[in-house]
């Protein structure tokens, strides 16, 4: 009896003391963690997509702000084009086949269309769904697609092919950039009077 | 027959070096080792672990009741791994990203978790602290000798740290050197662990 009890307090000791410590490690080093990620991970991804752009969102933090939607903040980032700050990209998840995956959406706020997708952290195949990352052609099929309608592969009467062997990747990458939309749409009053601050 | 404490230290450079004597721990020697960074980076995260893992199994080994206790050491173990994934995540983003899947899975990595049973349950804190460090930093240097081996045959170069750019390029040497790009896939480690092991052996037997 006592070496039972004995074993439920020794685990239950070790366990609270390593939970404790990682909780305060992660909260200490998470803002660091968080830079790393916007500056590799969704660095590269929001410069493909802002690729003609004027400004650098990443390192100038004013082409930047949040917005609260449903609690959960939203960072958006501002593409500067002739001159004018008329296009956000912002972050989204889906579930693929492989676990959730990051998206980045494109939008221009002047006529509500999509400039560009491109996907952050994945765990699909690769060689199959992972070339929603990998291969840039397909993801060109978005640029100009308009966020009002939903965006469907097009065995479900879309427009858009899907990737060969990865229907499902192709069919969840759809789904975000549709949910995209429809946060964008839901938020866009709240994004048009912040992009009217940004100069 | 208890060892000097030198002893201890040392038996993990050569007699017991974990690939090549124990072959334990297998599955990152071969993963990992297609660059020489990512070759010493997995070795010090896994020697990190090893060494803590080894002080606090040693500390609590009289606490720890007997039959909880692999439980215990993966709680221990698993800890200090999740701190050098966060660390590494923070301060070396690039290796973290290269080496993948392998940190988290150093939880299980037999190495780790053989010395704790094996080694610091049974010991005190000294030797065993001495025994980490002596089989990770043999751990380390073989990753990396393995890595090294394989860069250079596969990929005619040397990468000790990619983003401070220290690197060496075989290329600038011997400008007519192919890379033998077989070295760096999968089955290359394999080859190359095989014929690391021979060589080892044949010395160890003369």
């Amino acid at each position: 009896m006592r070496e039972m009890v004995l074993m439920v307090v020794v685990l239950t000791v070790l366990s609270s003391i390593s939970g404790g410590l990682l909780a305060y490690l992660d909260d200490y080093l998470g803002p660091l963690i968080e830079k790393n990620e916007l500056q590799l991970v969704k660095g590269p991804a929001i410069k493909k997509i802002l690729s003609k752009a004027s400004n650098d969102p990443i390192s100038d933090s004013k082409y930047r702000f949040n917005l609260k939607d449903e609690g959960v903040e939203k960072s958006f980032f501002v593409g500067v084009f002739d001159g004018k700050p008329n296009v956000v990209v912002f972050e989204t998840t889906g579930k693929g086949y492989g676990d959730k995956f990051g998206l980045l959406v494109g939008v221009n706020v002047t006529d509500d269309k999509i400039i560009g997708i491109s996907l952050t952290t994945h765990k699909e195949t690769p060689g199959l769904g992972g070339n929603a990352k990998d291969d840039p052609t397909w993801v060109e099929q978005f640029k100009g697609l308009s966020v009002i309608k939903p965006i469907k592969i097009t065995n479900d009467g879309g427009s858009i092919n899907a990737i060969g062997g990865a229907t499902i990747t192709s069919r969840a990458v759809c789904g975000a950039v549709t949910k995209a939309g429809a946060t964008y749409m839901k938020m866009k009053t709240q994004v048009t009077e912040q992009l009217k601050s940004v100069k | 027959m208890a060892k000097s404490l030198t002893q201890e230290f040392t038996k993990g450079l050569w007699d017991e070096v974990p690939p090549f004597r124990l072959v334990l721990g297998l599955c990152p020697v071969l993963g990992v080792t297609t660059t020489l960074e990512n070759g010493w980076g997995m070795g010090l995260a896994t020697m990190f672990v090893l060494v803590c893992s080894n002080f606090l199994v040693s500390l609590l080994r009289k606490v720890i009741p007997s039959k909880v206790r692999i439980a215990c050491f993966i709680i221990i173990i698993a800890t200090f791994v999740i701190v050098v994934e966060l660390m590494m995540q923070a301060y070396a983003y690039e290796l973290y990203i290269s080496l993948g899947v392998f940190i988290p899975l150093i939880v299980v990595n037999c190495i780790v978790l053989g010395r704790a049973e094996a080694f610091a349950s049974k010991n005190g804190i000294v030797p065993s602290l001495l025994d980490g460090l002596g089989i990770g930093i043999g751990f380390t240097l073989s990753l990396s000798a393995l890595a090294a081996i394989r860069e250079i045959i596969g990929n005619g170069t040397l990468t000790l740290h990619k983003k401070a750019e220290i690197m060496f390029e075989l290329a600038n040497y011997a400008p007519s050197f192919e890379p033998f790009a077989f070295m760096v896939q999968p089955p290359g480690a394999f080859i190359c662990l095989g014929l690391m092991l021979c060589v080892m052996n044949l010395i160890g037997n003369k």
